[in-house]
């Protein structure tokens, strides 16, 4: 097993862009790339990649490798896996990183299978570390740490891969940073030919309708984040969540156990598996704070937390615990917001 | 055309539920604490089983689960809405699995059911939300894949499916045979049938039959349908370099507990307007909130 090989990140675009999962786990990737001394690679395959490498260079990427063919762009998961699977076997990379997409989560289980090398999906963080087998004794360096919450939850557990390679790991879109490194670093492009990787055969199923909307809803984005979870208690209260929102010029967000009871779409989820946000304020309304919900916005400048429960685990994160009912408490911060702001 | 269907499903803890009693006093999980059910997504799995068997007269539903003994009880719940027979497959040695051991065990299984046109299961389990084992399971099995379908039809020997992808809906066509992984906003399962619970409410495994009065044993033995399947390591011919622990390329390193490190926040009564109002101010002065 040969150690000094890449870090290879499956890129995934759309409308002629680089996705901005790919770029943040590009920044990530260069970061961990040059602590272990290796070079950063990235892999597009799909349809009209003409000048792609201009988007990635600047992210440090050393080399880009390209699989073009009219058929590659829809992704479907055949000729794709196929691709990654045949540059692999070639290029032996170290570590693997996808985006926790639709494609990323279909094609990384694929892929990891076929070269039967560990996956952890929907990681919350990377890091480089060492490892001593607790049966073996057997001492590992520098491997790849793929730390995420498990078990609903309740746990973080770190996941090594000592022995096999590559080291994969899906990644959610917000939850790594996205960095220029250098607006004219310069790596090399491989031009890889689609019948050498994919056998015609693979191409078998087929995409016959397609619907694809612009998302309405930006909460990635937002400086101001309210958010509801199971304790506003009904879809009917939820409103107040909406309202609180459009007073202050934010957005709404939601915990997995509000989408899930119906309160509000799955767009607005926040958290482990949802979205990942950093505001500047997060009013976290009714939410007991599962570490899968608090990966998602720990990092917001100031946190408020609405419970009726002075002891929910969020209240631990927060700058300030108001402690009453959301119906209650919601509309007073409505009426004093209107009254004090200019 | 009838079509052999396979559903894949998982009993899980209810991690949707963790209380205050499912936790230690010490912060650690009381795992016992916890029920355990139907992994919700593979309930919409076997819903469109169940319409594909309406709309393909003669077709079979095997339910294929791996877990402990009592891991049946999600058999019985298959027959009770509409399935045909299921498997346990159980041994101290696919202990400790992670996908890819999981995977492998579940294809070797598969295999030996025979002909499969479309094996259906839930896009993830609750447990631990990977959505690994469909895809991987397709993989071992040299099939193509649908992930995070909403709905599933088999026309004229091909399957047509809607599924989601980020920020919108898209139709394919796959050939069979298939893995399909199913979506929670597929349509829910269907109730339990009281005829069908009347039916196979003694429906055993070996292992649970074993247990039971020597009168429902006998009907167990003259009634084939009430035969469930119960297979270790052995009976599938698993390679035992690749399964449970052993065959897990991903092992952990460490598990921490969830505490969240305190910091010092204001805490305010709700039903105080002043204070209240002093947080709006104080949010304006800094900016944070215009």
């Amino acid at each position: 097993m040969e150690d000094k090989n890449n870090l290879v990140v499956y890129c995934e675009y759309d409308e002629g862009r680089v996705a901005d999962v790919s770029l943040e786990l590009l920044t990530k990737g260069r970061a961990l790339a040059s602590q272990l001394g290796i070079k950063l690679e990235a892999l597009v395959i799909g349809d009209k990649l003409d000048g792609i490498e201009n988007q990635l260079f600047p992210y440090g990427v050393d080399v880009v490798y390209k699989v073009q063919d009219g058929r590659l762009y829809p992704y479907t998961s055949l000729p794709h896996s196929q691709a990654v699977i045949n540059l692999f076997k070639e290029i032996e990379p170290r570590i693997c990183f996808m985006g926790a997409t639709t494609i990323g989560r279909d094609l990384g289980p694929r892929v990891s299978s076929c070269l039967h090398s560990g996956l952890t999906a929907d990681c919350t963080a990377l890091e480089i570390g060492d490892h001593t087998d607790p049966i073996s004794k057997k001492e590992y360096k520098d491997l790849l740490y793929q730390i995420r919450p498990a078990f609903g939850g309740n746990i973080v557990a770190t996941i090594v891969n000592p022995e096999h390679r590559p080291q994969m790991a899906t990644v959610r879109e917000g939850v790594m940073k996205k960095e220029i490194l250098d607006p004219n670093y310069k790596g090399v492009v491989v031009d890889l030919d689609p019948k050498k990787y994919i056998d015609e055969a693979s191409y078998v199923v087929k995409i016959i309708d397609r619907e694809v909307e612009k998302s309405k809803i930006n909460i990635k984005n937002s400086p101001i984040i309210v958010a509801g979870g199971y304790g506003v208690g009904s879809k009917e209260n939820f409103k107040l969540i909406y309202e609180l929102a459009e007073t202050l010029g934010g957005e709404v967000g939601a915990s997995r156990a509000a989408v899930d009871a119906g309160f509000t779409e799955h767009e607005r989820q926040i958290g482990q598996t949802g979205v990942t946000v950093r505001p500047k304020l997060y009013i976290a309304c009714g939410i007991s704070g599962q570490i899968q919900h608090v990966a998602g916005m720990q990092d917001s400048s100031i946190i408020v937390s609405i419970n009726s429960d002075p002891n929910a685990p969020i209240n631990n994160i927060a700058d300030y615990v108001i402690t009453g009912n959301v119906e209650d408490v919601i509309p007073r911060l409505i009426k004093y917001y209107k009254k004090n702001s200019k | 055309m009838s079509l052999n269907i396979v559903v894949l499903a998982k009993q899980v803890p209810d991690t949707r539920n963790v209380g205050k009693d499912a936790m230690k006093a010490d912060g650690t999980i009381n795992r016992a604490a916890l029920p355990a059910i139907f992994n919700p997504e593979d309930l919409n799995a076997l819903e469109q089983a169940l319409q594909l068997k309406e709309q393909n007269p003669g077709s079979k539903i095997t339910l294929l689960t791996m877990g402990l003994p009592r891991a049946a009880e999600m058999i019985r719940e298959s027959l009770y809405r509409g399935g045909d027979t299921g498997i346990v497959l159980t041994d101290r040695a696919l202990a400790g699995a992670d996908t890819l051991a999981t995977s492998y065990a579940l294809a070797t299984a598969i295999r030996h059911i025979g002909k499969v046109d479309i094996i259906l299961g839930g896009r993830q389990a609750i447990d631990g939300d990977t959505a690994q084992v469909g895809p991987q399971v397709a993989e071992k099995l040299g099939m193509p894949q649908v992930t995070y379908a909403e709905s599933v039809k088999v026309e004229g020997g091909k399957a047509v499916i809607k599924r989601r992808i980020e920020r919108g809906f898209e139709t394919v066509e796959a050939p069979l045979p298939l893995v399909v992984t199913v979506n929670g906003t597929a349509d829910a399962c269907r109730p339990r049938n009281a005829r069908l619970v009347q039916k196979f409410k003694y429906a055993a495994t070996p292992s649970e039959k074993a247990k039971l009065d020597e009168k429902v044993q006998q009907l167990v033995d003259s009634r084939s349908y009430l035969q469930l399947g119960e297979w270790s390591a052995a009976d599938i011919k698993a390679d035992p370099e690749q399964i449970g622990l052993k065959g897990s390329p991903t092992k952990v390193k460490t598990v921490v507990n969830v505490v969240f490190q305190a910091k010092e926040a204001k805490r305010l009564d709700g039903a105080d307007e002043a204070q209240l109002e002093g947080l709006v101010k104080e949010l304006i002065a800094d900016h944070i909130i215009g």
